[in-house]
């Protein structure tokens, strides 16, 4: 066994890992397929509460945090540990950004009870809330169709909650990794954990750019 | 391109992989790439293109994770079984999401 059969045995096995993971939002993505066509004026008002700056801010915020990571990879690879130290800084800067982000989108669904469960109101989408010209903010429901926006806000919840779960477990791994660069364990020639830290990374990135479209921007002309 | 990198191993007589280092200029290209990318997608979702909105979001969503995949995560230097796992595990995918997604269109669409 040389040094690169190891290295690329170890890459194979987070690859197969990461496909596994496809296959688990996979599911999800289906599920949001098909409610989507079925129920699309509900889809396409629940999109329209979300914000779309903060959306975009946060998609930028994880595309850098993967140019970062990418950066940590390259600075392991070349041993250079100081690099590696501020690359893995900077991605968890990022990726706590993204978080705080998501963290007051999420308590705006609170406030105005989007979060389906015992507290979930539709009635915003029948009596649409008006602007400040005194017309309303958006096109309204029937109330039947307002009902299913709960659908929506659920898998809405499950597909943002799930990758944000991926992001606390890698920010938390990060702080490891960190902790390990700067006491030099990364930069005598041993990339593997880095670099497959990485493609867990880049892999979460994916599913964000994937999101992003699928939830912030149906019909918003 | 992969072939570039890839040493013949006399003595054992199948091909080895010498570990490829993508460089900063190519990640910061990259960078570039998926931000105009991003771009596209917010203004396009402006535009109404009737039901090929829809289309031309996942269509540059795919495009970004395909950058994404070869060179952030180095698919595009990897080995032509690393290339062959992923390429055959996204083929998965679109078969699983595909297959299910008949079996709604094809029967009772509409009566829920």
């Amino acid at each position: 066994m040389s040094l690169e059969q190891q290295q690329e045995t170890a890459s194979f096995g987070m690859w197969l890992f990461l496909l596994t993971e496809i296959m688990f939002f996979g599911g999800m993505f289906t599920a949001y397929l098909i409610y989507r066509n079925w129920y699309y004026p509900a889809f396409v008002a629940g999109s329209h509460t979300l914000d779309i700056t903060l959306g975009t801010f946060n998609t930028l915020l994880l595309i850098v945090s993967s140019f970062t990571m990418a950066m940590g990879v390259w600075c392991a690879e070349t041993r250079r540990q100081k690099g590696l130290v501020w690359s893995l800084i900077a991605t968890i800067i990022l990726g706590l950004g993204f978080l705080g982000i998501k963290t007051i989108e999420y308590k705006e669904k609170f406030e105005l009870h989007h979060v389906p469960g015992a507290s979930f109101d539709a009635m915003s989408f029948v009596n649409v809330p008006l602007d400040k010209d005194g017309k309303p903010k958006d096109k309204a429901l029937a109330p039947d169709m307002a009902t299913h926006t709960e659908i929506y806000f659920s898998l809405y919840f499950a597909m943002t909650g799930m990758h944000a779960v991926h992001m606390i477990i890698g920010i938390g791994i990060l702080f490891v990794l960190l902790y390990k660069a700067a006491k030099g364990a990364y930069s005598t020639g041993h990339i593997t954990t880095i670099e497959n830290f990485g493609l867990y990374w880049h892999f979460v990135d994916i599913v964000w750019i994937f999101l992003f479209p699928l939830l912030y921007l149906i019909s918003r002309h | 391109m992969a072939e570039t990198h890839e040493t013949q191993a006399a003595e054992a007589g199948h091909e080895e992989h010498e570990h490829h280092i993508v460089g900063p200029k190519v990640y910061a290209l990259i960078l570039l790439v998926l931000l105009v990318g991003t771009a596209l997608t917010v203004g396009a979702s402006y535009i109404d293109m009737g039901p090929w909105n829809p289309v031309v979001a996942i269509a540059i969503a795919c495009t970004k994770a395909t950058f994404v995949v070869l060179f952030f995560m180095h698919i595009k230097y990897s080995s032509k079984l690393m290339q062959l796992t992923v390429g055959a595990g996204v083929f998965t995918f679109l078969i699983l999401v595909g297959m299910s997604l008949s079996d709604y269109i094809s029967r009772a669409w509409g009566l829920w």
